[in-house]
């Protein structure tokens, strides 16, 4: 993308800030490793309050896509801005882009709190200090702010009484939630979630989509790459079906997964909602 | 057994034990000290960077620490440009020379031990602190380096027992340390069996309280990974 491209972006994204609540703006995203073209050019916009479900069979891009708008992994082309604030990219050496300013990406991954599928708590850690950890070391937050920040999230993710325990002495449940009230303490402006889910025992997946759910009715902006079409049905506002490393589909749930349109989509659907 | 021989050279061990102690802190401090940063590097996915620190902990690791000992005390004295330089106060002194070599040898194996550790240390923990916003030096600094000195303790505290057994070579460069005060025993009263047998049990009882101490510095660090 060159340089003037990019300045317009820039511009419509301010004239829309101004009208709409756009929060997150990802744009064109292609990522490729070596031949192997993951992502062909995916676009996805999250207003406040949004919940967008993305789904899609393995191998798909969704985790990719996911990871590329906080720069874990590098795209090779796109555009991503969060509340009207574009993400400058440059050239790598390996022809991906990375952040042109550490400290911008620092400050835009502050705001885009992040669950991942393997909870990836910091094990010498107890939940506690899991959860106050980046307040104080990424906001500059006093410990005792942080510590009833965090005391008021664990409490709402319903794990408060195992603020004192390491994540290795945690069910995968409880880890899950210590891992959404860790990320819930930074106050983001858009959470990522990564197959929060999928890495659960059955009977454990329940305490950690009720969770979500509840976070989707508090009109929190999330993202969310799972397998559970139950939720992408019931809390998300819209769904968006990847295949190959592109949209096949996306629009309301309702209408995306009562009456897929392309084939693509009803395979894929029938494979997953028996 | 002669015990009378015994108790009358006990101030000679009393001493060689505190010789051995302090030669055993200062190669350690001074070999964790240089090892951090060492084994940081040594971990760098950057060969230019990686393979330097690899080559001394290759070379130092490689040879025997005698071998490493006599080089730095008899070795260096050879040359006239040591003699003359402002360092020969110090080569000079067999105690700084027995330090400076046993701080080298573990400074090597603690960097390898190290840079093994922030290897093995899990990915998915790494993302998820950079995830959050963290500098870089913030990583390091608060997940990375907490997390692989933690779980490199248990072979530290080997490394920590292996030292204060390897002290034992200062007594050969005229040191009177624990050995060394065996031998002195030895050549005084001719009783080898008790000079010998009473320094192993002085180093015996040192090894109870290294192992004592890093258990207790384990359960105070390592509780996260113990089994409920």
């Amino acid at each position: 993308m060159d340089m003037k491209n990019m300045d317009m972006k820039n511009m419509d994204m301010t004239a829309m800030d101004m009208t709409t609540t756009l929060k997150l703006n990802v744009q064109n995203l292609h990522k490729r490793y070596a031949a192997n073209e993951v992502l062909k050019g995916v676009s996805l916009e999250a207003h406040a309050g949004d919940v967008i479900s993305v789904i899609g069979s393995s191998g798909s891009g969704k985790s990719t896509m996911l990871r590329c708008i906080n720069l874990l992994e590098q795209p090779n082309q796109g555009t991503i801005a969060l509340n009207g604030e574009t993400l400058e990219l440059i050239a790598d050496r390996d022809g991906s882009l990375k952040a042109r300013d550490a400290k911008q990406l620092q400050r835009m991954r502050a705001k885009l709190a992040m669950v991942f599928q393997h909870f990836n708590l910091w094990a010498h850690m107890t939940a506690l200090e899991n959860v106050i950890e980046a307040p104080i070391h990424v906001l500059g937050m006093s410990k005792d702010e942080a510590i009833s920040r965090a005391e008021r999230y664990l409490e709402r993710v319903g794990v408060s009484h195992r603020a004192a325990m390491y994540p290795a002495h945690l069910s995968g449940g409880e880890q899950q939630r210590v891992a959404i009230a860790r990320a819930l303490a930074m106050e983001p402006e858009v959470m990522l979630f990564d197959e929060p889910t999928s890495a659960l025992d059955p009977e454990l997946v329940g305490e950690v989509l009720k969770v979500m759910r509840d976070l989707a009715a508090e009109g929190r902006t999330m993202v969310v790459v799972t397998h559970e079409m139950g939720f992408a049905r019931e809390v998300s506002n819209r769904v968006i079906f990847l295949h190959k490393g592109l949209i096949e589909e996306s629009g309301d749930p309702r209408e995306v997964l009562v009456n897929p349109q392309s084939d693509r989509l009803r395979q894929f659907l029938s494979g997953s909602l028996k | 057994m002669n015990v009378d021989a015994i108790i009358e050279s006990m101030p000679l061990y009393f001493n060689g034990v505190l010789t051995t102690i302090k030669l055993l802190a200062t190669a350690l401090l001074v070999g964790l000290v240089f090892a951090l940063p060492l084994g940081i590097l040594r971990a760098s996915p950057n060969l230019w960077i990686a393979r330097p620190v690899w080559c001394f902990t290759y070379v130092i690791r490689g040879t025997p620490m005698l071998v490493q000992l006599f080089l730095v005390y008899y070795g260096l004295a050879q040359f006239e440009w040591m003699r003359e330089s402002a360092l020969w106060p110090w080569f000079r002194s067999a105690w700084f020379c027995a330090a400076l070599a046993f701080a080298i040898n573990t400074c090597a194996y603690t960097t390898e031990m190290l840079a093994g550790s922030i290897k093995a240390t899990n990915a998915g923990e790494l993302e998820a602190a950079r995830s959050m916003g963290m500098s870089r030096a913030t990583v390091l600094r608060r997940i990375l380096l907490p997390s692989a000195l933690r779980r490199a303790l248990p072979a530290y505290s080997n490394e920590a027992i292996m030292m204060l057994h390897g002290t034992s070579l200062a007594s050969i460069v005229t040191l009177m340390d624990l050995t060394g005060a065996a031998r002195e025993m030895n050549s005084r009263f001719y009783l080898p069996f008790e000079a010998f047998l009473t320094a192993g049990a002085f180093y015996l009882a040192l090894t109870f309280v290294l192992v004592s101490a890093f258990h207790l510095v384990e359960k105070r660090f390592l509780s996260h990974l113990r089994a409920r």
